[in-house]
């Protein structure tokens, strides 16, 4: 009998057949494809593109410790230090080529989005300009409302439409339609699952150690549009929610004590270290704002509703709006404090938190602290420091607890 | 010194001053404008007066409740004097999009200045289809409306057609002005070329061009001058001040600039068809060389190349502003060409709040000794 994998197994399975298929792909001749971790993949996996997501590349050397030579290298080649490490790492892989931890193939197409960040931009056009092939741009300007305007939506829109005849004329043959459709759908029903399943972790026990989160950020971007992607978030739905039918919290030697909220991307370098200091204190990771960075929700063959999702993340959004969902957030997870990582990696995110911070105080009482890192460069994480930083959190929220404030 | 030229270079060095004196002279309301390309010509045809804000010398203190340290200085700057009221005298400010520094700044705004309206402008990065040229002219007329409503006075087809017009002039003017200052070195050292130029920032466009007008007279009349050694200069912007004497010191003249300051503003002309808007989006689209829009194949480093020819500049020197990310991410890839090209390169990293000059003085001076 075939032995049943668990999610978690089975995301690591299907994330090493992924690395291999794009190999495979490349030698078979399929054109392959490097896309930011929020591009509407929906019109590539249409065309049967091999996708593979520099990013989630990126993060995998990190997380595996071989980002040092890739920084190193970035540096020599003229890159500051200031300059995003998953940047740094990817366009130095983009000349080495060759990682023990991971391998991608050359790219025929490289795919940008701007909803996550506009330091993309500027990094998938050197790769592209490095590689001599053609660039795909979807463009999502923000702005300052809650909403995204109409006028953005048809900015978008208009872009997705040119991106298809874009494609058409790369890969020399017709869009499928039908194809696009059947991945809308899976993509809508794969973000729902992944949205499901996080969402459980408001339970209180959480049914699982919230760090788990960042394991499923890969098969997210990776696999959304595709069956087992599908399949996969639905199985850690009905898992989780086993868990909490058998009254199981995130941990099976250590309760639950306090539940907070991570702002930022995790230090992968260091995920398990940062992990353990929180475990030792009864601290779990309930939420952060990624959940919602995939629920990329529209109706299937609507495209301005794909427009719409795609350019309302919260990078494109007032301010107003982060802090909201932040706040949420934090009442429905039932948060009794927030690790905000100041990464200086990400400006975008950095340059709001101070605010965000201070909303979530004013108008939730929750309290938070910050640390400095790296998502992916493990110079400037000190884990001396995010000790200290995660006590002083500890003692702020076990006083709101004594004072009954929680 | 050439009378009028002094003075433009004493309005460039006072900012606050001279946008005091355009605002009485003009009795227009001033509208503040961050870097870079914020269409000041809708802004100056519904009556009001666009000055140009990008940061200055200050304490940063206030800022630090919003911004990290490792945030561009102009940004920690802007934020800093706009939570200490030297922007107060602005009906709102206007915050592009160009980095994701802008766009957090942008947000932030209501919170740290709230007593100055903040009005987003962001243009599309997308430049290759139709969709971004018609995005172009949505939000031209949104833009419109928003200034309207400041100013209560309706942008009619003919102020908008002035305005244009007014700006074309200024364009011409300032290329011409950058043209003669690399063969009047000495009279347009690298200070007096940087200050002439950046007090069109503060005045009233109009004032401005009819001075601009006269010192390019001026110099036309005046036999060429030489220094021992000719640069381009590239990126954002070329401050402080401090900064530079160094160049004034030790000879070097800008032959020609690639600056988000200066020439990026206006080297691109437009295409003669089509309305006001479209001409103005036409210039959006055709900007080339520009590490604030996408660009397919990035032209940059060619571009440097070819203006290294033109001017017969001996080098290329990049004034590369700390933690700004489109100047640093062009950076590796420009310098690549440049290299293959023969090209020496001074790379310099400045800061707006710098304090000592010495480590640039010594690579400058070691530099010309190199030349």
């Amino acid at each position: 009998m075939t032995k049943i994998l668990s999610s978690k197994q089975r995301l690591n399975q299907l994330l090493a057949e992924h690395y291999q298929e794009a190999q495979d792909a490349k030698e078979a001749g399929r054109p392959v494809a490097w896309a930011t971790s929020i591009f509407p993949q929906e019109i590539l996996e249409a065309m049967g593109f091999a996708i593979v997501y520099p990013e989630n590349h990126a993060a995998a050397i990190g997380a595996r410790k071989d980002a040092p030579q890739f920084l190193k290298k970035a540096e020599s080649d003229g890159y500051s230090i200031d300059n995003c490490s998953y940047a740094r790492i990817n366009l130095a892989y983009a000349e080495l080529l060759h990682s023990d931890a991971a391998n991608i193939p050359v790219p025929d197409l490289i795919c940008c989005c701007s909803n996550i960040c506009l330091t993309t931009i500027k990094w998938y056009e050197n790769l592209a300009k490095h590689f001599n092939c053609p660039m795909i741009i979807i463009d999502t300007p923000s702005g300052m409302t809650d909403d995204i305007s109409e006028e953005r939506v048809r900015y978008i829109r208009g872009q997705l439409e040119e991106a298809i005849v874009q494609l058409e004329e790369i890969a020399g043959k017709k869009f499928d339609y039908d194809k696009f459709k059947d991945v809308m759908r899976i993509s809508n029903e794969t973000a729902t699952w992944w949205l499901k399943a996080t969402d459980l972790l408001k339970h209180k026990p959480s049914p699982a150690m919230g760090f788990d989160m960042f394991n499923y950020m890969a098969p997210i971007v990776c696999f959304r549009g595709i069956e087992s992607g599908r399949l996969l978030f639905k199985q850690w739905y009905e898992e989780l929610e086993k868990r909490i039918e058998n009254g199981q919290g995130p941990w099976d030697d250590k309760e639950e004590k306090f539940r907070v909220l991570w702002d930022g991307i995790p230090c992968w370098p260091y995920l398990s270290s940062t992990y353990k200091v929180l475990k030792k204190n009864g601290i779990n990771m309930v939420t952060s704002t990624y959940p919602e960075s995939w629920s990329l929700l529209y109706d299937v063959g609507d495209l301005d509703g794909m427009a719409r999702a795609y350019g309302s993340l919260l990078v494109q959004r007032s301010m107003d709006h982060g802090v909201r969902r932040l706040c949420r957030l934090a009442s429905e997870f039932n948060v009794d404090g927030a690790i905000f990582h100041s990464n200086r990696s990400c400006k975008g995110m950095d340059f709001k938190q101070f605010e965000i911070a201070r909303q979530l105080k004013l108008q939730y009482g929750v309290p938070s602290v910050f640390f400095d890192g790296d998502q992916t460069d493990p110079s400037a994480f000190s884990i001396a420091q995010y000790e200290t930083r995660v006590q002083a959190l500890l003692e702020m929220m076990a006083s709101n607890v004594e004072k009954g404030d929680r | 010194m050439i009378a009028v030229l002094d003075e433009l270079v004493k309005k460039g060095k006072n900012p606050k001053a001279t946008v005091l004196e355009a605002m009485k002279d003009s009795g227009r309301k001033a509208v503040g404008c961050f870097p870079i390309y914020v269409p000041e010509e809708i802004i100056y045809a519904a009556g009001l007066l666009p000055v140009g804000v990008w940061g200055g010398k200050t304490d940063i203190k206030l800022a630090d409740k919003y911004l990290q340290s490792f945030c561009c200085s102009i940004m920690r700057a802007n934020m800093e004097f706009g939570m200490k009221g030297t922007y107060d005298m602005l009906s709102a400010v206007v915050i592009t999009a160009y980095c994701d520094t802008l766009r957090a700044v942008m947000v932030n705004w209501p919170y740290a200045v709230p007593n100055v309206k903040v009005v987003p402008f962001v243009y599309p990065q997308n430049r290759q289809g139709d969709s971004a040229f018609r995005y172009t002219l949505e939000i031209f007329d949104k833009f419109q409306s928003e200034m309207e409503s400041i100013s209560g006075k309706k942008v009619t087809a003919e102020r908008l057609e002035e305005a244009f017009d007014l700006y074309e002039q200024w364009r011409a003017l300032s290329q011409e002005f950058t043209t003669l200052a690399a063969t009047h070195p000495v009279t347009i050292n690298a200070k007096v070329r940087h200050y002439a130029l950046r007090a069109s920032y503060y005045m009233d466009k109009k004032t401005y061009t009819e001075k601009l007008m006269e010192v390019n007279q001026a110099l036309k009349s005046m036999p060429d001058e030489q220094v021992k050694f000719k640069v381009v200069v590239t990126g954002l912007l070329a401050e402080p001040e401090g900064f530079l004497d160094l160049f004034v010191a030790n000879n070097i003249s800008f032959v020609a600039d690639d600056l988000a300051q200066e020439s990026r503003q206006f080297r691109t002309p437009t295409r003669p068809e089509g309305t006001v808007y479209e001409k103005m989006a036409w210039r959006i689209m055709d900007l080339r060389g520009d590490t604030f829009f996408y660009e397919e194949n990035k032209s940059r480093g060619r571009m440097l190349i070819d203006m290294v020819k033109e001017s017969s500049a001996d080098a290329v020197v990049v004034c590369l502003y700390k933690f700004c990310d489109p100047e640093e991410f062009d950076y590796p890839v420009y310098k690549k060409e440049l290299e293959a090209a023969g090209i020496p390169i001074l790379y310099l990293e400045i800061e707006q709040q710098m304090d000592s000059m010495e480590q640039l003085r010594t690579r400058i001076q070691t530099f010309t000794e190199i030349l």
